[in-house]
């Protein structure tokens, strides 16, 4: 299957990121004198960049096979 | 809970927030409707055609339990009972999820039963999978019907969304992504959420730690907090330090019924036997991917506390500390209150409202969301595999096609979410029908470590001795239950319900002591009795049939060709030394 798991997973988080750097930078609010969407929002955008790039230019890509028949291990005959 | 008619609320959102649930739930939906046009097959659908790869097993693994439940429960522990509640991860889960993963997976796994209840019928008999069968179908709608019921009362509290409709969409969305993309879609949806609640709660316990000092103001404040409740000063601080008597320590247990209880019965018997979990790792790719899956679970799960219970403690440490400071602080954290008492429950949710501005708090809630109906998604896809290969294709109509068992999964998902939808709107009928059906839960998971240990590890068991020795255990559960009482507590829900009036038979120091021991009687009489009946009753297995099922009968897996540090039993030692570690620093 085609589908690797870490696209979505660091495009999901690369957006949400921008989302929270976002509003950091725009609207920034502290809490105990910490800017947390800016800072926090660069680590999501972070985490996010590095598991695309990973699913890009990585190794071992996630596949998954489809179209599989597993054997029905209580009996031997096969399925109609 | 209560319904807010005044439509207050706890919490306030603004339009980022409402973005960023926007987003997630159009990944989580997009995932799905991907991973539609890769399901070919009803095995694809119910067991990912068994292909997925450790890694994602693994993180899927850990979600699955991962509720919110979970985070509700564990965090609020952790502001009752301090680092005490660690015991349910260091003691309880890892041990566990070792042992599963070096001795039980092997069978599970090579026996190539789709299922927990198909592996109890190649192993024992017929009786013995319809009774794992049919209750482990009814409990999973009731859980997932739990967490919805959770989920929507606990947005009406905090947004002040309307309980009716938050129901509704969240069932929709589970419904639509699980009945597209099956088991897959649901791994993936679980591997999204691991990440959400690590980067979503891990600034909650960093911004907690700053405010209240540091590690050093933490340990300050709750001796404080525990000479205050007339403890040893690091009774919420240490480990095994104060566990000699019940009376010691807030969660009122003794070592025993720690160790035993906890740590062997309760932990071993979730952990190793059910469905939930264990079809994460049957849905690994090899059997080196099937038993690393528990095994790399088992890092994150041992770390969790750090972001789970930790915030717990220091939401307790800075509401007491705010209650006996000379002046008034406005802007210090309190405990929530509801009806004069501490509402733990809502310590995750209240931290999150105090620390997060709009945006993290976003993300923050999006975590808690996500946990609910990963929750829920875990319960249907479990139950659509016992549904379709323990139930339909055992006793309905055998032997059809692929794609005829491809969509009884399908139609067996909106039946499932149907019916985790009464199940919702029971509990919020009936507070108590809550409590009733975590009681039965545990009735019936208690005795079945005793029947897959006999079974995995001694040949000469009998499914006459499993199928007996399960019954009577989870009598002999119901019986504990209904002849103690914890201290304080009326006869009920909560036990006494034999007694007739009588004096219990037993007092105990809290409602977590008498579980423990209840699930300790259930796995000792499951255990005496499957031996006696297996010893008194002909074997109807022979050897060969027993081979690839049994420990003594399958042959020893080779692990030469792969790494030496991905084998599962280095793996394995390396989990429980730094368990051992971190349980020696906070002795």
């Amino acid at each position: 299957m085609a589908l690797d798991l870490r696209f979505p997973l660091g495009l999901m988080f690369a957006v949400l990121g921008l989302i929270v750097t976002a509003q950091g930078l725009f609207t920034p609010q502290e809490s105990l004198g910490v800017n947390v969407n800016l800072w926090w929002g660069l680590v999501l955008l972070a985490f996010g960049a590095v598991m695309l790039l990973l699913a890009i230019f990585g190794k071992g890509a996630t596949q998954i096979k489809t179209g599989v028949v597993l054997e029905n291990p209580e009996h031997s005959h096969p399925p109609r | 809970m209560h319904i807010l008619a005044d439509g207050s609320h706890l919490l306030n959102l603004g339009r980022v927030d409402y973005l960023i649930f926007i987003v997630y739930f159009a990944f989580v939906l997009g995932i799905g409707v991907v991973i539609k046009r890769f399901i070919k097959t009803g095995d694809d659908f119910l067991l990912s055609g068994r292909s997925v790869p450790a890694w994602i097993a693994g993180l899927a693994f850990i979600s699955a339990n991962l509720g919110a439940q979970e985070m509700i429960g564990m965090s609020a522990s952790g502001a009752q009972y301090g680092i005490l509640t660690t015991h349910f991860y260091w003691l309880g889960a890892i041990p566990a999820m070792v042992f599963l993963g070096i001795f039980m997976i092997p069978f599970y796994y090579g026996s190539k039963a789709r299922s927990v209840p198909e592996y109890l019928k190649l192993r024992f008999d017929e009786k013995t999978r319809g009774f794992n069968a049919f209750s482990f179908a009814f409990m999973t709608i009731m859980s997932s019907g739990i967490s919805m019921y959770a989920l929507s009362a606990l947005l009406q509290i905090l947004l002040g969304w309307n309980f009716n409709i938050s129901l509704v969409v969240s069932a929709l969305i589970v419904l639509i992504y699980t009945f597209l993309g099956g088991l897959t879609a649901a791994i993936y949806n679980e591997v999204l959420q691991f990440f959400l609640i690590v980067l979503g709660f891990l600034p909650l316990a960093l911004l907690g730690l700053k405010d209240i000092g540091g590690w050093n103001g933490l340990m300050e404040r709750l001796n404080g907090l525990s000479l205050a409740n007339h403890y040893q000063p690091q009774t919420l601080t240490t480990l095994y330090r104060h566990l000699g008597s019940p009376h010691d320590n807030p969660m009122g247990v003794d070592w025993f019924s720690l160790v035993f209880g906890l740590g062997f019965v309760l932990s071993f018997g979730y952990w190793c036997t059910d469905f939930l979990v264990v079809q994460r790792a049957m849905a690994a790719n090899s059997m080196g991917a099937a038993r690393r899956t528990p095994l790399i679970a088992a890092f994150p799960k041992m770390l969790f506390p750090f972001i789970i219970i930790l915030p717990g403690m220091i939401a307790a440490g800075l509401s007491y500390h705010a209650a006996h400071a000379g002046v008034a602080d406005p802007s210090a954290y309190h405990l929530p209150m509801k009806n004069g008492q501490f509402d733990y429950n809502m310590t995750l949710p209240t931290l999150l409202g105090h620390y997060f501005p709009t945006g993290m708090l976003g993300i923050g809630l999006t975590a808690l969301m996500a946990s609910f109906m990963s929750g829920m998604a875990g319960n249907v896809t479990a139950f659509n595999s016992v549904w379709t290969y323990d139930i339909y294709q055992a006793y309905i109509r055998p032997d059809q096609s692929e794609q005829h068992y491809l969509q009884v999964g399908r139609l067996a998902t909106i039946f499932g979410i149907l019916a985790s939808i009464c199940a919702a709107y029971v509990a919020n009928q009936f507070n108590n029908i809550m409590d009733l059906l975590q009681l039965v839960f545990g009735f019936v998971n208690a005795p079945l470590f005793a029947t897959f240990a006999l079974g995995m590890f001694w040949r000469r068991s009998t499914g006459h001795g499993a199928f007996t020795g399960l019954l009577c255990g989870t009598l002999a559960a119901a019986a504990h239950h209904g002849l103690t009482l914890p201290a304080g507590e009326h006869i009920g829900v909560k036990g006494g319900w034999l007694l007739m009036g009588h004096a219990p038979f037993h007092v105990y120091d809290s409602g977590m002591a008498q579980s423990f021991l209840t699930a300790a009687w259930a796995f000792s009489v499951s255990f005496a009795v499957t031996l006696v009946v297996s010893l008194l009753t002909r074997r109807t297995k022979t050897d060969e049939e027993l081979r690839g099922l049994v420990y003594a009968l399958t042959p020893k897996i080779k692990e030469h060709e792969t790494h030496f540090l991905t084998r599962p039993a280095v793996l394995g030692v390396i989990i429980l030394g730094f368990t051992l570690v971190l349980s020696i620093i906070f002795w």
